[in-house]
């Protein structure tokens, strides 16, 4: 389940989790600053999105900065329920991300949408389907967001 | 300052969201992707990053298959006046990957921080959230950490000519 990384491909993850340059050559120059090859660079990060280690090499976009809304909700399901109410709330194509979690309110979800508008009406309509009070968690302020994981 | 992107922006986008082309000269390919030329792939590419519009360019880890399967949101109850000063704090530690300011909802939900903190384990996730509230003490009232037990869904946010749509392919659902 876990990737097989070696040191070098460590190294890779833990130093090109932002950065990459935006310029003439990119691998090039990026390989240059771990002591790689372009090549060799190249082909590691081919092999690293390939056994899943990494999701995509790429530039992240900022959602919300792109005309986008995004909102994070709960709900409290009963045990009971559970299944039933995950599929009824999958079921709207603005639900991006949906977890159980450990607390009384055990569905975390995120949607995203073109506008605020839309993402209140699919609150709206997953409190009518489901007969349950949606926890509307928006993000008031942003202190930090990143990925500084590990390998 | 402009926020909202062109068409041409949005191409780049739907060109470049799945990731980069893994090849000597992607932004030939990008270009060649989205019917741009190059030089202004480029530029907008920057421009686009200056703005913020880019996060970041680079890997984007898998957190799951780094071994990182503890996924612990810690959820923290101080004082409104001092929410941007701690939250700021608590943003700066390196191990804390996401960090906002959420309304609460009394009096079921009185927590007004939200740190998201990955570990190997519950054990490390805990580690983590003691070093946070050490940071957030004496303004805690209250706290919890909602750890993740099974993904019930993970889409990919996917921007289109016209729109923000959210891709269904079949995806895993592994329980963690």
């Amino acid at each position: 389940m876990v990737a097989e990384l070696d040191d070098t491909d460590r190294k890779i993850v833990n130093s090109l989790q932002g950065g990459f340059p935006l310029v003439e050559r990119p691998y090039a120059a990026a390989a240059a600053e771990l002591g790689l090859s372009e090549e060799e660079l190249i082909e590691r990060l081919k092999r690293l999105v390939e056994n899943g280690a990494a999701s995509r090499f790429g530039p992240l976009y900022h959602v919300e900065k792109m005309g986008g809304s995004v909102m994070l909700a709960a709900l409290a399901v009963p045990e009971e329920r559970f299944d039933e109410v995950a599929e009824l709330v999958n079921a709207h194509p603005e639900v991006a991300h949906n977890y159980k979690r450990t607390h009384e309110f055990n569905m975390w979800f995120v949607l995203a949408s073109e506008s605020e508008q839309r993402i209140d009406e699919v609150i709206g309509e997953i409190e009518r389907e489901t007969g349950l009070k949606v926890l509307r968690a928006p993000k008031e302020r942003e202190y930090y967001i990143g990925f500084r994981v590990s390998a | 300052m402009k926020l909202k992107m062109d068409e041409k922006d949005r191409a780049i986008v739907a060109a470049t969201q799945e990731g980069l082309p893994l090849v000597p000269d992607p932004w030939a390919e990008v270009a060649r992707r989205a019917g741009l030329d190059k030089a202004e792939v480029l530029e907008r590419l920057r421009a686009m990053s200056e703005r913020g519009a880019i996060r970041r360019v680079g890997i984007v880890p898998n957190h799951y298959k780094l071994g990182w399967t503890a996924n612990g949101m810690s959820v923290w109850d101080v004082p409104d006046e001092l929410v941007d000063e701690l939250g700021g704090k608590v943003g700066a530690l390196s191990f804390v990957t996401h960090c906002y300011r959420r309304p609460r909802h009394l009096p079921e939900w009185p927590y007004n921080l939200f740190a998201m903190v990955h570990g190997r384990s519950r054990a490390e996730v805990e580690g983590k959230v003691a070093q946070i509230a050490q940071v957030l003490k004496p303004h805690v009232r209250d706290f919890d950490v909602l750890y993740s037990t099974r993904i019930l869904k993970k889409a990919g946010l996917r921007i289109r000519p016209g729109g923000i749509r959210i891709s269904h392919g079949p995806r895993p659902s592994p329980r963690v």
